[in-house]
């Protein structure tokens, strides 16, 4: 709520000589650090460690346009936001860009006036219950109280799921994603509904982590991936090619180990993507040897994944389809020439 | 004597050496600087968001909202549009703010008169509640109350039955529900028609009163004919109401009407914290009649009782009721609060899951701010027609 007020705050005296939003790019490079918008507080994903220094995926993805872009995988601002707030901190410019748990559709792609950059985790709904139920599937949730954050596409998949159903239920909802978690492990509702991703990391924060189970069905599409302003191209480019790098980078067997002894490896692919050949810096508005940056301060996109939710991690989650296009899942990027 | 008259109104011109027309002049130009100053901040939001591709329009109010809300006094479903979840969120704003109001106002009053009480027990509790609940913020309460008191009931395999069919647990309290039959209209008719006698009769006795002094037992044939009388078609209809106990089935309670637990913790949250206020309020205005006017009615043989409630008490609400005004306000702009724990009022269905799903961010929370404005005028305008009603009639 607050950071809703401070965005309509900034829609209402900003200067118009900061029209066009075409200087993302210039405005991080003068002020020398980079404001991203992340979750509030989910395991794997964003959290603070013990001293207080964020960790997680979305927040290593932030990590690497800060490398891209200054240079310094430190320099980046965290700016933790509920789901409520999320978009309008970044319609009204309080964050450069924003790595949040947020779902691509083609209504906030359309009508907010902000554009998805890509998908960093391909993900879906579903529903987690208290063993003591006895519940083995989604269809036997009729008359379950199910608890939901506001103002996500979990409220709305809800909805439509159980209408197509026919099943009758009632929806707690919260604003903040630990009051969720909070009440659905204290027993008011039934089920925990939300993206699995979510769904696992909270499981890892609760009392008893085993007395829940998370049901076979996946409701929804869930594509989750960083979002900027629209009409700034360049800067969609950037939070684009950022992510497609760390892809590349994992498919050509580039990590933040090798990266510097890759830069004489003889596959023109790799060449290309740490900058030896071609001109991957110029047109784009970063230094030449920005991809190198990334993966070596942050690492390749599975060095990341599994660093922070995969098996590195104690969330163990398995790659599925989030595993490369060549390995059987759909991480894809498009050439880099 | 002629060069002492007053200068002809015709030499007045408009000119800054007159005091009146400099006033007009300031006035004027300040109205007009604050009005461009509104003007400039609206014209200026509308182009920064025109530029940043937000929505500007209303087109919003009339799609389909897509989500469910627990708790609706009005049609909802997830195909109503977005105009009826705003409807939502203002009828059950209101019906919070309304019923706080008024377990509020009868809380503080019993407690601000214990507060007086010669009974050193009583007084002391008193005293200590309105010390605590005033001195704790307004969320932790509500948080308490909800995560510490309605949340740790027994799960609804576990209910607490409590004897006429009701049940407790951490889901709410679901009571049975009222089925009408045929018939059904006449006793609820009954009921209005007792209503209508009872006030009546009040009038009457209070003429007979006037002119004889004689006291008519008002209070006792209320009772009976408000009890009596419907009571009477009731059985004479052939029961035409009956009541259908809730049954645990599945996850829950099914049948039977259903309080929430995000509902009762705002609903007490609030009432007891204003409550705490209002009882300091009506503490003082009693304490602010002038000592002589209870005197002076012991001397005149009325009981303590009466004295109280025909002396002290009207003249304490002339002080009473324009702090308690305030407080109605406050009470209202607090059940904002209920945000934090889950109850679905206008802020969080509005300015929360509909502002986030259209994005519409300035409309939302220019209707939102406004609804506030709107209630709170409505309360204030209310109370001050309340206030001189009761205020000191000059004769």
């Amino acid at each position: 709520m607050r950071s809703t007020f401070k965005g309509l705050l900034a829609l209402a005296i900003a200067c118009p000589a900061s029209s066009a939003w075409s200087a993302t790019l210039d405005s991080v490079k003068k002020n020398d650090v980079l404001t991203c918008g992340t979750n509030s507080a989910t395991a794997g994903f964003s959290l603070p460690d013990n001293e207080g220094k964020w960790t997680g995926f979305v927040v290593d993805y932030c990590r690497a346009v800060a490398a891209a872009v200054l240079g310094d995988a430190q320099k980046v601002k965290f700016i933790p936001l509920t789901p409520k707030d999320r978009f309008t901190a970044l319609q009204s410019g309080e964050i450069d860009i924003l790595a949040h748990n947020a779902t691509w559709t083609s209504s906030r792609d359309t009508s907010l006036g902000i554009l998805f950059a890509g998908t960093y985790f391909y993900d879906g709904q579903g529903f987690m219950v208290h063993k003591t139920e006895n519940v083995t599937s989604a269809k036997g949730l009729d008359g379950a109280s199910i608890c939901v954050t506001q103002g996500t596409t979990t409220e709305l998949n809800l909805a439509d799921y159980f209408r197509s159903q026919s099943i009758k239920y009632t929806t707690v909802g919260f604003a903040d994603e630990e009051a969720v978690v909070k009440a659905y492990e204290e027993g008011r509702c039934d089920v925990l509904s939300a993206d699995t991703s979510t769904l696992n990391a909270s499981r890892l924060r609760m009392a008893n982590p085993d007395d829940s189970v998370v049901l076979p069905e996946l409701i929804s599409k869930e594509p989750l991936g960083p979002a900027v302003r629209q009409g700034d191209d360049q800067w969609f480019n950037v939070a684009k090619w950022t992510l497609y790098v760390m892809v590349a980078a994992e498919e050509y067997g580039v990590t933040s180990k090798n990266v510097d002894a890759m830069k004489s490896s003889d596959n023109p692919s790799i060449r290309r993507l740490l900058g030896v050949e071609g001109s991957i810096g110029k047109d784009i508005g970063l230094g030449d040897d920005w991809p190198v940056q990334v993966i070596k301060q942050v690492g390749n996109y599975g060095e990341v994944f599994d660093r922070n939710i995969g098996k590195d991690s104690p969330l163990k989650m398995e790659r599925g389809m989030n595993a490369l296009w060549n390995k059987g899942g759909v991480q894809y990027a498009p050439p880099i020439r | 004597m002629s060069d002492l008259s007053l200068p002809a109104p015709s030499r007045r011109s408009l000119s800054l050496h007159d005091k009146k027309v400099r006033g007009v002049f300031y006035q004027l130009l300040l109205a007009g600087g604050l009005l461009a100053l509104v003007l400039g901040i609206g014209m200026q939001t509308a182009s920064n968001m025109r530029i940043r591709g937000i929505p500007l329009s209303f087109d919003f109010w009339n799609e389909a909202a897509g989500f469910d809300i627990n708790q609706t006094l009005i049609p909802y479903d997830a195909l109503s549009t977005y105009g009826q979840a705003f409807w939502v969120g203002v009828v059950n704003t209101l019906y919070v703010s309304v019923l706080a109001i008024l377990l509020a106002t009868l809380l503080g009053f019993v407690v601000g008169v214990a507060r007086l009480s010669q009974n050193w027990i009583v007084s002391k509790v008193a005293t200590s509640y309105v010390e605590v609940v005033r001195n704790v913020p307004l969320l932790l309460q509500l948080l308490f109350w909800y995560n510490a008191v309605l949340k740790p009931l027994p799960p609804p395999k576990a209910s607490i039955a409590i004897p006429g069919g009701i049940y407790l647990n951490n889901r709410g309290l679901i009571v049975p529900e009222i089925q009408l039959h045929s018939g059904a209209g006449l006793v609820g008719l009954a009921f209005v028609a007792a209503i209508l006698c009872c006030i009546l009769f009040w009038f009457h006795a209070r003429s007979v009163q006037r002119q004889t002094g004689k006291q008519l037992p008002v209070l006792l044939i209320s009772l009976v004919t408000l009890i009596g009388f419907p009571l009477i078609i009731f059985l004479a209809a052939g029961e035409p109401v009956s009541f259908v106990a809730p049954q645990l089935k599945g996850f829950n309670f099914q049948g039977g009407h259903q309080l929430y637990p995000e509902f009762a913790a705002l609903l007490i949250g609030l009432s007891v914290y204003t409550g705490s206020y209002i009882a300091e309020i009506v503490r003082s205005g009693i304490q602010a009649v002038p000592k002589g006017q209870t005197e002076a009615a012991y001397a005149l043989g009325l009981a303590p009782g009466k004295t109280l409630r025909l002396v002290v008490v009207p003249q304490a609400l002339r002080i009473i009721i324009p702090p308690l005004t305030s407080q109605y306000l406050n009470l209202i702009k607090n059940s904002s609060l209920a945000v934090f724990i889950g109850y679905p009022d206008l802020v969080q269905i509005f300015a929360g899951t509909v502002l986030n799903q259209t994005g519409a961010a300035v409309q939302v929370m220019a209707i939102t701010l406004s609804v506030y404005l709107v209630i709170s005028i409505a309360t204030s305008l209310a109370m001050n027609a309340c206030n001189r009603h009761f205020a000191i009639v000059e004769r």
